[in-house]
């Protein structure tokens, strides 16, 4: 027995003294988890197809394309279709304002109503009652925006919706809310509420189960009535969650809700409601301007990843944890 | 909150004249099931609604295989380069292609109009797969230590432990994968033009946003124009339907999958 260990310990020494021991010992790694290599190696194939193979593309965006000359042969454009878009392009920059605006407006109102709904839900005193009334404000997060849409369409209509009904009845014109510039980003901010605000309320409802409960009775000592109980007990504590989350949306400004606006959307309202997904698309896989919208897409890309690092990096320096 | 559904559930039985009247609906005054009728006649709705069944079906029981076979791996700590690989598959989170490359690759790959569009380029979702793998990481090490000791590899591990272990969370990434199936609609949209691979949310799209699908808002006969508000109410009645029936016995999943992918369980 002791034999065979010396004969191992001097056969280690001599593998250590070769010049391709690194490689060999990675090697060695490699075939002993060979299965765990088995299970992943066709995923990363499937990842580099999916995910890296399109990065090629991104050449287009330098390239002035011909479906004849493919992406390799096609003459190289530099930063023409860059210089078009911020300098002489009247389209683009309106576009970019406008998926800035609609990401604004999504924020200042969806962001608090989830907050609201969810301090009003733990008002309630019936478990069966706050139980259904949580499972019904879900229920809009589960279907496409192509179903919502559908009914959207209709409750609004100027001649047949319910809405126009109730405005008829106290006297007011119906407004076209879909077709009407003045009224288009209301209603995409209005029936994106209704979609996500119920889903939105879990997580805030989750940590408003982890407030201690003697701050309460403490405050209830001190004279605190609900309203002071909420404003400086239940907010402060919601406050890390309430940040990471909104840090987080900010990373996501760029995308506008393409699903929602493009169902929604119809050409009287472009001139408000066109973001910059939607004009890719329009111009790029019906216009087949194919460099000019990947630059586009590369622009929002990149823009999108800068804003993803910097807040994460602001999240972790205030002390939470970061996502990535 | 639901009343927008009641509205369009009564609309889509009510006659005619009821269906346009202006106000609000609650229940019929006058029921007809001629709308109904006319939707369930199509046949094009029954192969969209087929082929988003077989879309949510096998790309949701495949992207559970694949994810668990990608999460597993980068949930042991003793896999060599373990961060490189996790981080290129990080990265994609952040950066892609966009529209117009990831359109070319599918045309390349000769995915167009092939019902396998549909399922492969969404095979993993990288999000769904990092909470599995986060998941993976939490089960104590003591198990899959001993199971190396009697003599198991690590599929055997996987399968035999791991996997029987996660059955929650394999539910919940389950259902994320059958509910964004069971809603897609733009890559058909782009990708699929011969309408018998096409999904059901396509062809409600056609009905009730776009208008252009005269044959089922019944414009041959002039008679039928009044169904029109009718017919489109059925339709997305039709969609919604089997979303409402299966969603209280699953609701408890959603919720509890969504605390665990975001508190990072």
């Amino acid at each position: 027995m002791s034999n065979v260990n010396i004969t191992k310990i001097e056969s280690v020494n001599k593998k250590v003294e070769r010049e391709d021991s690194k490689w060999a010992a990675t090697w060695r790694e490699y075939k002993k988890n060979r299965y765990l290599f088995f299970m992943l190696i066709p995923v990363i194939v499937w990842y580099a197809i999916f995910h890296y193979a399109p990065l090629y593309g991104i050449l287009l965006a330098f390239k002035d394309f011909s479906p004849m000359l493919g992406i390799l042969h096609s003459p190289w454009v530099g930063l023409d279709h860059f210089k078009f878009l911020f300098f002489q392009s009247p389209d683009f920059m309106r576009i970019f304002l406008n998926t800035l605006l609609i990401s604004c407006y999504h924020m200042i109102f969806g962001f608090p109503a989830p907050i609201i709904l969810a301090l009003l839900l733990n008002e309630l005193r019936f478990g069966w009652f706050k139980r259904i009334a949580q499972t019904i404000s879900y229920l809009p997060h589960f279907f496409s925006w192509v179903v919502l849409s559908g009914i959207v369409i209709v409750m609004l209509s100027p001649s047949e919706g319910p809405v126009n009904y109730l405005l008829n009845m106290v006297g007011i014109e119906p407004i076209y809310f879909l077709a009407d510039t003045d009224y288009f980003r209301s209603t995409l901010v209005g029936t994106g509420i209704w979609k996500e605000i119920g889903w939105g309320t879990i997580i805030y409802l989750a940590a408003l189960t982890g407030i201690d409960p003697t701050l309460y009775e403490a405050a209830v000592i001190d004279g605190a009535n609900r309203r002071k109980q909420i404003w400086y007990i239940t907010l402060p504590s919601l406050l890390p969650v309430i940040t990471i989350l909104f840090i987080l949306s900010l990373g996501g400004i760029l995308n506008a809700g393409f699903d929602q606006i493009f169902n929604l959307y119809n050409p009287a309202v472009y001139e408000v409601a066109d973001i910059i997904d939607t004009y890719v698309y329009r111009a790029g896989i019906v216009g087949a301007q194919f460099g000019l919208t990947t630059a586009v897409g590369l622009f929002k890309n990149v823009i999108g990843i800068a804003l993803v690092l910097g807040t994460n990096y602001v999240v972790k320096k205030m002390g939470q944890e970061g996502v990535l | 909150m639901i009343y927008p559904f009641l509205h369009i559930a009564s609309i889509s039985v009510s006659s005619p004249a009821e269906a346009s009247r202006f106000g609000i609906h609650i229940y019929p005054k006058e029921v007809d099931f001629t709308a109904w009728k006319q939707v369930l006649a199509q046949e094009k709705i029954w192969t969209g609604f087929g082929n988003s069944v077989f879309r949510t079906v096998v790309g949701t029981f495949l992207t559970l295989i694949v994810m668990s076979l990608c999460a597993y791996p980068l949930s042991r700590k003793n896999l060599p380069h373990r961060n490189f690989y996790t981080m290129i598959i990080l990265f994609t989170m952040f950066f892609g292609g966009g529209i117009i490359p990831t359109y070319l690759l599918i045309r390349s790959l000769g995915l167009m109009n092939s019902v396998w569009v549909y399922i492969l380029p969404g095979l993993v979702p990288t999000f769904s797969m990092l909470v599995l793998r986060n998941f993976f990481m939490s089960i104590p090490a003591e198990l899959e230590e001993s199971a190396k000791i009697d003599g198991a590899n690590d599929i055997r591990i996987l399968l035999t432990i791991v996997l029987p272990l996660s059955k929650a969370v394999l539910a919940t990434l389950a259902l994320w994968s059958a509910v964004a199936h069971w809603n897609a609609w733009f890559d058909a949209m782009l990708y699929i033009t011969d309408e018998s691979k096409q999904v059901l949310q396509t062809f409600l799209r056609n009905i009730v946003i776009t208008n252009s699908d005269a044959e089922t808002l019944g414009r041959s006969a002039i008679a039928n124009i009044r169904y029109e508000a009718s017919i489109k109410a059925a339709t997305i009645m039709f969609a919604v339907l089997p979303i409402l029936i299966v969603y209280p016995f699953l609701q408890k999943y959603f919720v509890k999958g969504t605390m665990i992918g975001s508190l990072k369980g």
